[in-house]
């Protein structure tokens, strides 16, 4: 069914309308060159949004519908490759057409789903130590603009045990691009990584297809037995785009401009994160930039009813109050036997040297136990917030122990008797 | 019957325009012919001779022109024996045998039978000649804990319906017939054990309603005694994401003392239908000494299946409620998230270009609302026995503010409000309800003036530690502080409830009495103290005592002798006694 139609009816925004039969909804059809997609069918009317967008289309520009939905290539090739929104080589690497796969595909069948019990190892002790990463958990970053978000991004990809990394980049600057593709090459693993890359000069469409077509991908490696690891940045470019293509197709918006189901917009691509009982699993790790650092903002108030928890990065380092992994209990009972009770005891400390800080800032008397928690917070905040630190979380574990024997008296700690007398680094 | 036929005409998201010849009824069901498949929808506009119609599945692949095959009935689910321990989508479709079917993925057009292929042992309880209307019992099976009820279909209209025919007692298939019965007219109908019944309309069935004067105990301290819940009542639990909705939900479906729970995870995260899953059948009902899962129903429509079928399975969640109900059962309904289902009105709405009301959400948002609580109640039925629904809704606030048009809707409807704040949930106050925000109009397990004077006592501890943090502890008066120190106590040792701990997890009501009296006598009493160590020293004490107090079992000899215990020691510090 290759018949060409050489009447466009009308060019709106980024949407064509031609008249035709026999379409059906949510088609692949080339205008011009360019990709569409079939957005509406109104009796012989055919409403087609066109990735590239619409500049520069004619009247005549002919169309053709491939009476497909959008597909991706699946195979071991796709490994160490970079495509656009579109799915077409941007590497000047041969396109792939084997094996192609419909995106957005139907969701998992919640019976079929499994408690996730694995842990994802990071060398990052705010991450490891204090908030797990789980494995088919699906986690956002929440940041201001201007934090190292994208930096951390790559380095978990590059230190965390998974078999795939699946990169989906959306109106990136073209340095990150450029710096994320350095960062995997000099790290080595761009063999096991596929990137799916929208700069912000590339057309508005082909941002939203990012992570369809990411986590399509991961879907087919993950049912391959792959431990696949996808990484989406900046979920908040994602639901721009929606917005910006919603109110150019004059559907009523709901809060601050942005569609009515940006929630179901956002959930339908997190849920794709899942452990496949007897094959491999997704973890999505996002990236959710809060426009004014401001956590109500719709992009981060709806991303948090969907995900697994949130890591807030602040002033370069992930914030121990806020950043929550839902998923941590299911897998840091398994670590070390100290680990919650270290994890929960240092915390609270910490939380007692912010009130020290604050009380030392209003000019009050510091008082012994003051200086004491001064002490702890500043090497705290040295050996295992700075994000540079690089260890594993046995090490990480050890230090924890050792910083507080530096700073406190066994039972100014809170910590259970038993333990202390198991792990305290000094004499007792 | 004339069932109509039509053609897809046009398709815009998940809505499908059909023009149709014959009669067709607003919300009766369709089936589209697209792709190989039968595609579920509902008839939700009919004007000019085009049908609108709302697909409950991925509309991709539909082309103007594909059949449509209309049913000329309503949205229905299938009541029957077997109904509870099973896990459900919106559309009443067993995900578990859909698995079995389908594999990892959610195959769409696949409609499989709710009611398990089976045999049940069946009691008659009627004979022939005795007269029987719709909801009225023709006999009866023992499902799991409950005799399961088999009732006339609560559709049957008319008057004057007699028993013609009724097997004896013996082994049925579920599907054939136990039953005939027939009107003067001479009109037949063959009843078996299964019926099916719209999801839209209540079931009213019963004598009368009744007041729902009786608590419903969820065995969590701050809700039994402060924002009590009743049988037949409603209640909402608003809050922004991460202050624990869905975990006190759990919580409630868990421990309430309900007889039948339903669950209806309605457009939230499938990891926590998930938990309930593997968690339940796991877990013994102290009161039965069975599994959990066989008083439960699992309703799921996670937020990454289709949109249209989440509004759907709060419908299916409660009239499975009101068939339980009509065998005279204590039907608890949890509801997660309304917001989800609110939303999933607002796409259609856009789609069908309705005039937008407040926040883009249709302007009969709030009707809709209502109708869905107003279900609860308290109901005689019509052989003397009392049974109840109660619905509980959870409500995702956007950006956590309780302003927004879900939660002010459904405020308006509900006899309780269990508000969650983020500061109680960042303190990790479990469970993070507001004590001061929330409100409740039915009757707890305590006393309830007794209650409100400590609740005086809590929002006086509220003020003073607003003053507090201008004045430092310094200005503070120590008849003050210690009224500060009663709230803070208050809040710790009752309020907060450790659900990680497996005897302060759930508080039977006669304990909360025994421990509310106690509370009650402690914060009453006068404390002639007046170095503000020496009373942050005793509250620290009395504080732990009360946790030791939480941590023994309920009527043991410990428990007695931490009760003795604490009496002695805040005795020994009040003023009046010691003179």
């Amino acid at each position: 069914m290759q018949k060409v139609y050489t009447k466009i009816e009308s060019i709106v925004g980024n949407v064509v309308t031609v008249k035709a039969e026999g379409v059906r909804y949510n088609d692949i059809a080339l205008v011009g060159d360019s990709y569409a997609c079939v957005i509406k069918l109104a009796g012989d009317t055919v409403s087609l949004q066109v990735f590239a967008g619409c500049q520069g289309v004619s009247t005549t520009d002919p169309v053709r519908f491939l009476g497909r939905p959008m597909m991706v290539s699946f195979s071991e090739n796709l490994l160490g490759r970079v495509f656009n929104g579109a799915g077409v080589p941007i590497d000047k690497g041969p396109a792939l057409t084997e094996n192609m796969i419909a995106i957005g595909g139907p969701s998992v069948n919640p019976s079929k789903r499994i408690i996730p019990r694995k842990m994802i190892r990071t060398g990052i002790p705010m991450i490891d130590m204090f908030n797990t990463l789980v494995e088919s958990q699906k986690l956002p970053i929440f940041s201001a603009s201007g934090e190292p978000y994208n930096k951390l991004l790559s380095r978990i990809a590059l230190q965390a045990e998974v078999d795939v990394i699946i990169l989906g980049g959306m109106g990136l600057k073209y340095d990150d691009y450029l710096e994320f593709r350095d960062e995997i090459e000099k790290g080595g693993s761009m063999s096991r990584t596929v990137m799916f890359v929208h700069t912000a000069s590339d057309p508005i469409v082909e941002c939203t297809l990012v992570p369809d077509m990411s986590l399509a991908v991961a879907e087919q490696f993950a049912l391959a037995g792959k431990r696949v690891l996808v990484l989406l940045t900046d979920m908040t470019n994602f639901a721009d785009a929606q917005k910006e293509m919603a109110i150019t197709m004059e559907q009523v918006p709901s809060n601050r401009g942005y569609p009515g189901d940006l929630y179901s917009c956002l959930a339908s691509r997190y849920e794709k994160a899942v452990d496949f009982e007897g094959a491999g699993s997704i973890t999505i790790l996002s990236v959710t930039t809060m426009p004014g650092d401001d956590v109500t903002h719709p992009v981060p108030d709806n991303t948090g009813y969907i995900t697994e928890g949130q890591y807030y990065l602040k002033g370069g380092r992930i914030e121990p109050f806020g950043s929550l992994s839902r998923l941590k209990q299911n897998v840091n009972s398994k670590t070390r036997d100290d680990h919650r009770a270290l994890m929960d005891g240092m915390i609270k400390l910490y939380a007692a040297y912010k009130e020290s800080v604050e009380k030392r800032s209003m000019g009050f008397m510091m008082t012994e136990w003051d200086e004491k928690l001064i002490k702890y917070g500043e090497l705290f905040e040295s050996g295992l917030m700075d994000l540079s630190v690089n260890i594993p979380l046995e090490e990480a574990l050890d230090l924890g122990w050792k910083i507080l024997a530096d700073c406190f008296e066994p039972n100014e700690t809170g910590l259970k008797t038993s333990l202390i007398k198991e792990r305290w680094p000094k004499e007792l | 019957m004339d069932i109509a036929k039509g053609y897809v005409t046009g398709v815009n998201g998940n809505l499908a325009t059909v023009r149709f010849e014959g009669s067709v009824r607003k919300n009766e069901v369709a089936y589209i012919l697209a792709a190989g498949t039968r595609l579920k929808g509902e008839v939700i506009r009919v004007n000019n001779g085009i049908a609108s119609t709302q697909i409950y599945e991925m509309t991709n692949g539909i082309k103007v022109g594909d059949e449509v095959q209309f049913t000329g009935a309503l949205m229905s689910v299938e009541l029957g024996p077997g109904l509870l321990t099973q896990v459900f989508d919106g559309l009443q479709n067993p995900l578990p045998q859909l698995a079995e079917k389908c594999g990892f993925f959610l195959e769409r057009g696949v409609y499989l039978d709710p009611i398990p292929d089976r045999s049940w042992e069946f009691t008659p309880s009627v004979k022939p000649g005795d007269p029987v209307s719709a909801g009225d019992m023709i006999g009866s099976v023992p499902e799991g804990l409950f005799k399961h009820r088999i009732m006339v279909p609560f559709t049957l209209k008319g008057r004057g319906w007699k028993v013609k025919s009724i097997v004896g007692p013996g082994t049925y298939h579920v599907r054939s017939t136990v039953a005939v019965i027939e009107n003067q007219d001479g009109d037949e109908k063959e009843l078996s054990m299964v019926f099916s019944q719209p999801i839209k309309e209540a079931v009213k069935c019963y004598e009368e309603r009744l007041h729902p004067s009786e608590p419903l105990v969820t065995k969590i301290r701050c809700i039994d005694t402060f924002l009590p819940v009743a049988k037949g009542g409603t209640f909402c639990v608003p809050g922004p994401f991460g202050a624990g909705k869905t975990v006190l939900q759990h919580l409630e479906a868990k421990n309430a003392e309900a007889d039948i729970v339903i669950v209806a995870a309605c457009g939230e995260r499938a990891g926590e239908v998930v938990e309930i899953l593997k968690e339940f059948p796991e877990l013994i009902d102290p009161k039965t000494g069975r599994s959990l899962m066989e008083r439960t129903i699992i309703i799921c429509n996670t937020s990454s299946m289709p949109v249209a079928a989440r509004e759907a399975s709060c419908y299916t969640a409660v009239t499975l409620g009101e068939y339980y109900r009509q065998m005279g059962l204590d039907v608890l309904i949890l509801a997660d998230s309304t917001s989800r289902w609110a939303q999933a009105m607002r796409e259609m709405s856009g789609r069908l270009e309705e005039i937008p009301g407040e926040e883009a959400f249709p302007a009969y948002l709030e009707s809709t609302i209502a109708a869905f609580y107003e279900r609860a109640g308290k109901v005689r039925l019509k052989d003397g026995s009392t049974a109840s629904i109660t619905i509980g809704g959870t409500v995702s606030p956007a950006g956590g503010n309780f302003e927004e048009p879900v939660t002010q809707a459904t405020l308006k409807v509900v006899g309780a409000f269990h508000g969650l704040s983020r500061e109680r949930s960042d303190a990790r106050k479990y469970p993070a309800i507001h004590p001061m925000e929330s409100w409740s109009k039915y009757r707890g397990v305590v006393d309830m003036d007794k209650v409100e004077e400590a609740r005086a006592i809590l929002i006086r501890s509220t003020e003073i530690n607003q003053m507090m943090k201008v004045v430092g502890e310094e200005g503070t008066s120590s008849e003050d502080y210690i009224v500060y120190q009663k709230g803070e106590l208050l809040d710790a040792v009752y309020l907060q409830q450790n659900s990680f701990d497996a005897i302060d997890e759930v508080s039977l009501p006669e304990r909360q009495r025994e421990e509310f009296a106690v509370l009650y006598d402690a914060l009453m009493s006068d404390y002639q103290i007046t170095d503000k160590k020496e009373i942050r020293g005793f509250f620290n004490q009395l504080r732990q005592e009360f946790l030791d107090w939480h941590g023994t079992l309920f009527q043991t000899d410990e428990y007695y002798e931490q009760e003795k215990k604490i009496k002695a020691f805040y005795k020994g510090w009040d003023s009046e006694k010691e003179v």
